[in-house]
């Protein structure tokens, strides 16, 4: 146990609802418009929270249990992810396997709590979040073994520290390969365009926003704060991957705070510069992210 | 200079993904001229010092796959009205699960290839072969008659990355009669592709199997 780590993993907790901020502001600039406050995710929690809840009498002890245990597993996840190489507060041999099961632990858990409310729009969205969950786990676990391949050790925060700029000069296109490929699995995990519309409330093409419909107050906040978290949680990861580590307990972290920003930027970018792909399309592109993450693995194992 | 023939190599199974994975036929028509460029540049590299032969190689492949064969079959796409592949025998997710797998088989085999020389990367024998097997695998489960001529070429372009830094002597007469035989097919496959399109109006080449007197 890292107890340094403690003020990592506050700054995460804080910080990561402003990722949402940057990104609406980005996508309001690109349309001209002035855009909602950078604090806004803060204000719409504070609102959420103060707020009761509202149960269908259809549903069951499932119901609330969703937001609460994804929430659960999204902390759980950010206590693994290593910021700028520096470990998180657990650290261990083979923690990149629980990382990747937390996150589809929390996944498992939003889709049983829509598929509890009986609605069979929910259950849609539920079984679109699976369909594109598979491949998407397949290309994150083929991209993180690829990383522990490259720097011979199977704890994140380990193969994070330990690649820097010798290994980028050495096996940069492959490192480019994964980071690109855990980029795009980042984008399905957290739901953004081109997988899925965080802003649509189009019914046809919805996924995400479906699963939580019936949601309400409070566990619409732990849902929302949530997906902050497992994007902070996800970035950090990306972040260390390509920004690379020079060993400095203080300096690192920072770098990789400012990473994940820069990494709300590019995702603002993305979101303002294209369309959503076609829902049939998206298991195509995630499949495309299998295979750049299993040539990187290949490329590294011959 | 190793490195840079790496980066080639790395593009090259980029572009062949990229192949399996997409149904509009203009851009994979693109992606084999990119391939084409690529390859232009290997003999150049790998040989270290520059020769006359080498620079000659890599002048007409740059010029022939780079420009000409784009613009041939860019007009028999334009003549024949195609824009995208309409369901392949294998959809585009399993094309590319095919891909992983036959990348895999590739390196395989290549690992237990003996290296052609010295100087040559281990990544060569690999890629030329999952090249080659992209290309045969779009030549069987693709229905246009333009995307298999693109997959007859990807075919080629696997055959040349083998030989243009593995075969080092008297390779310039074999490239350029390669080069002038790969030439003459497209043109022909070209004129052919025209004459199946004025004739059937469509140049699904599953369909041609029912052809009558």
């Amino acid at each position: 146990m890292h107890l340094d780590a403690l003020w990592r993993i506050l700054a995460g907790l804080v910080l990561c609802p402003l990722l949402f901020g940057v990104i609406n502001r980005v996508k309001a600039k690109f349309a001209g418009r002035q855009g909602q406050p950078l604090l806004q995710t803060y204000f719409d929690l504070a609102k959420l929270l103060r707020k009761g809840a509202v149960y269908s009498a259809t549903s069951s002890w499932v119901f609330p249990l969703g937001p609460m245990l994804g929430l659960a597993c999204a902390l759980a996840a950010l206590c693994l992810a290593p910021l700028g190489g520096q470990p998180g507060l657990f650290s261990f041999e083979g923690d990149l396997f629980l990382f990747a099961g937390l996150l589809s632990l929390g996944r498992f858990a939003t889709a049983a709590a829509a598929l509890d409310t009986g609605s069979s729009f929910e259950g849609m969205g539920a079984s679109r979040e699976m369909q594109f969950a598979v491949p998407a786990e397949l290309a994150q676990i083929l991209g993180l073994a690829a990383l522990a391949q490259a720097t011979g050790t199977y704890s994140l925060a380990g193969m994070l520290a330990l690649l820097d700029m010798a290994h980028w000069t050495a096996a940069g296109p492959v490192l480019a390969l994964t980071a690109t490929a855990l980029f795009l699995v980042l984008l399905a995990e957290t739901c953004r365009i081109p997988v899925d519309d965080p802003t649509t409330h189009l019914e046809l093409t919805m996924i995400h926003e479906v699963m939580v419909l019936d949601h309400s107050g409070p566990d619409f906040a732990f849902i929302l704060y949530g997906q902050g978290i497992k994007l902070w949680a996800l970035g950090a990861v990306l972040t260390g991957l390509v920004i690379p580590a020079r060993g400095d307990a203080l300096l690192d972290p920072a770098f990789g705070a400012l990473g994940i920003f820069g990494l709300a930027l590019a995702i603002g970018i993305a979101e303002s510069s294209m369309a959503r792909l076609r829902l049939l399309l998206v298991p195509r592109l995630l499949v495309g992210a299998t295979a750049l993450s299993g040539l990187a693995l290949i490329l590294l194992l011959r | 200079m190793l490195s840079l023939v790496e980066f080639i190599l790395v593009g090259l199974v980029l572009t062949n993904l990229v192949l399996l994975g997409t149904s509009r036929i203009g851009l994979c028509i693109r992606m084999v001229a990119f391939q084409g460029v690529g390859l232009a540049l290997l003999p150049l590299l790998g040989h270290g010092e520059f020769e006359l032969s080498s620079l000659v190689i890599s002048g007409a492949t740059a010029l022939l796959k780079g420009w000409a064969f784009p613009t041939l079959l860019f007009r028999s796409l334009e003549s024949a009205h195609v824009r995208a592949e309409v369901e392949p025998y294998v959809g585009y997710s399993n094309s590319l699960l095919f891909g992983v797998a036959a990348l895999g088989v590739s390196v395989w085999l290549g690992g237990r290839m003996p290296v052609p020389g010295p100087g040559v990367p281990q990544l060569l024998t690999p890629v030329a072969f999952f090249t080659i097997l992209v290309g045969l695998f779009g030549i069987v489960t693709r229905r246009k008659a333009v995307s298999q001529v693109v997959s007859y070429l990807v075919l080629e372009n696997g055959i040349f990355a083998f030989g243009a830094v593995a075969l080092r002597k008297a390779q310039l007469l074999v490239e350029m009669g390669i080069l002038l035989d790969v030439f003459v097919a497209v043109f022909v496959m070209g004129i052919a592709i025209f004459r199946i399109n004025r004739e059937f109006d469509h140049i699904d080449a599953d369909r041609l199997a029912s052809l009558k007197e």
